[in-house]
């Protein structure tokens, strides 16, 4: 997937580099914002990761606050939630993947075998639309659908179960309605995939008698293999990164024991709090993770496949 | 062989019908839900919570509605929801542009380098509090444009439309433009943005959706009540469950009353808050394959 074959052309030398900046200026000075802008909200938080190592106070300044160590990691380590909220971390992302990750791809393999175009469409325009509606928005009707007076899964079920305080109910609340929110959208990415399957394959199979099944099974399944794969792989690279948003809104006191994230932890000792150092501190332990997680399916994923990834 | 193509023509006829079932269901349980709210959201509460609204309203009435209006949190959200989306969306596809442009071009000495430079915040980041900080100090706290600043370019988008500019608009014609005379910039103006409308489009409904719908950066950044995006304020409608001070000032029917309004509010918010981009995103639908292809694409 790296290599690119060079076209093989008369190579005219390059004009010297100082007339190449010249030809040039104004593509450079396009690129003048969007590179302080980066610089200054992506790389200087970078610098700034190392008050996870220091007793950051506002009035010192980074380099003048105290260097501790890994004192704030330890206090982490050490606090009586932490490995709850390891532990929930990873079992939400974990088998949110589990159950979020094959259905864009069943879903996409039925839609590109629909014949009439039209409908094909609508089907389409339905499935998108959850994706375009805020956390905020979604997490409301979820609350209101699970109310125990008069919610309509309680209204269905003829029960009054309060589900949001049932630390059980969280993960499959969590899950499901991620999987009604973005399974549509996933699909996109494979339908664009589907799209380039070479139509005289389809014409082959008919001829062979292949069924439908059989069509999706020999032809699609395999093109869409890859990238699928690679999916697979970004989305253990983020096996930490739980959205906090849909947690935070969906958490209550009593189903603390599965809600329980570090992502809502960042934020409440951060923000809330104001406790900078040790909340950057269990955040970079998040990303280590993440990108510990990465490395290591990439690998998996290179042996198996003779493909590396990323 | 006649025998064969009898029975794969029974067959397709088969899967054709197993394949729109299962699409109808799916597209069911998507659509229901949605559904749903919209009827509640025109019918008495107590008849939703009595459930008898699964197909139809019951109790037809707009109160609901008259009610979010009336409720000036959420008009004043409103209204800073939509300034948010037009100015985020304005400089959010402005950036996207002007950084995909140069980076589109293969001559530009030290391309590799920007390329890297951008990509790698896609990878590594600050994290919370390392990123408030800066903001903190740049000055940006209460600051409508900490929501679009710090977000910068988005890279993902930045390679989706750099890769428009390589690979689907003909090389040809940025050459001819230049040997006619014109500039870079000249290029841009006249044959890049010209071309690339149905990439455009996609990334001004993207770009659209995620400030009409954030609400976590507000959160963080924007400290003062009256800044609060519509998600935020909805937050104490719909996860909060409170009735506001505006509300309970204007209803006169006591505390039943109330609670009703504060019940209907729920469902006509929902759907104030989810119209607008559910209206918009299927206008440039048949773009979004298109475009999420081309960012695949590595170049």
């Amino acid at each position: 997937m790296k290599s690119k074959a060079k076209t093989a052309a008369v190579t005219v030398p390059k004009p010297p580099l100082g007339k190449r900046l010249k030809d040039n200026w104004q593509l450079y000075l396009l690129l003048l914002i969007p590179i302080i802008l980066t610089f200054i909200y992506k790389y200087i938080p970078m610098y700034g990761i190392q008050i996870a190592f220091r007793d950051y106070k506002a009035s010192r300044g980074i380099l003048g606050s105290k260097w501790v160590g890994m004192e704030w990691f330890e206090r982490f380590f050490t606090a009586p939630t932490c490995a709850r909220m390891i532990r929930n971390t990873v079992l939400l992302s974990f088998f949110s993947l589990l159950w979020s990750f094959p259905v864009p791809i069943i879903l996409s393999l039925c839609i590109n075998q629909l014949r009439f175009a039209k409908y094909k469409r609508v089907v389409q325009t339905v499935l998108y639309a959850p994706h375009f509606i805020s956390t905020m928005v979604v997490c409301g009707m979820i609350r209101i659908f699970l109310s125990p007076s008069g919610g309509l899964i309680n209204l269905l079920l003829h029960t009054s179960i309060d589900f949001l305080t049932e630390s059980s109910a969280f993960r499959t609340i969590y899950i499901a309605s991620g999987i009604w929110q973005d399974a549509g959208w996933g699909c996109i990415i494979y339908l664009a995939t589907l799209s380039a399957v070479d139509t005289s394959l389809y014409e082959a199979a008919k001829v062979d008698g292949a069924s439908v099944f059989q069509r999706i099974m020999a032809i699609d399944v395999p093109a869409l293999l890859p990238m699928a794969i690679l999916n697979l792989i970004m989305s253990a690279g983020s096996l930490m990164n739980v959205g906090f948003e849909k947690v935070w809104l969906l958490q209550t006191d009593l189903n603390k024991a599965t809600s329980d994230v570090i992502a809502v932890y960042v934020y409440q000792q951060g923000i809330e709090n104001a406790k900078y150092s040790y909340s950057t501190a269990v955040g970079l332990f998040n990303t280590a993770v993440n990108i510990i997680l990465l490395i290591i399916v990439n690998q998996i994923a290179k042996r198996a496949s003779d493909v590396d990834f990323v | 062989m006649g025998k064969n193509s009898k029975t794969s023509g029974f067959s397709e006829r088969t899967s054709d019908i197993v394949l729109v079932a299962i699409t109808l269901i799916v597209m069911l349980l998507v659509a229901y839900p949605l559904y749903y709210v919209l009827v509640a959201s025109f019918s008495n509460p107590y008849d939703v919570y009595a459930g008898k609204t699964f197909l139809l309203p019951s109790g037809f009435t707009l109160d609901g509605y008259k009610a979010v209006f009336a409720d000036a949190n959420i008009f004043t959200g409103y209204l800073n929801s939509i300034k948010y989306t037009i100015i985020g969306t304005i400089f959010s596809v402005t950036m996207l542009y002007i950084t995909a442009y140069p980076l589109s071009r293969k001559e530009l000495p030290g391309r590799k380098f920007f390329s890297l430079f951008f990509l790698l915040t896609m990878y590594f980041g600050g994290g919370l509090i390392p990123t408030y900080l800066v903001v903190k100090q740049t000055g940006l706290i209460n600051n409508m444009w900490a929501l679009f600043l710090p977000g910068g370019v988005a890279v993902g988008n930045m390679i989706i439309v750099r890769n428009y500019f390589q690979n689907s608009i003909p090389q040809e014609l940025i050459e001819a433009s230049e040997i006619d005379g014109c500039s870079k910039l000249q290029t841009f103006w006249n044959v890049i943005i010209p071309l690339s409308t149905p990439i455009m489009a996609v990334m001004v409904v993207f770009s659209m959706v995620a400030y009409w719908n954030d609400w976590f950066t507000a959160l963080i950044y924007l400290t003062g009540a009256e800044k609060a995006p519509l998600p935020l304020v909805l937050r104490n409608v719909l996860i909060k469950s409170s009735a506001s001070a505006a509300q309970a000032s204007t209803i006169s029917g006591g505390y039943a009353e109330l609670n009703k309004i504060t019940e209907m509010i729920k469902f006509s918010s929902i759907i104030v808050a989810a119209a607008p981009m559910l209206i918009v995103y299927p206008f440039v639908q048949k773009y979004f394959e298109k475009g999420m292809m081309a960012g695949a694409v590595k170049g």
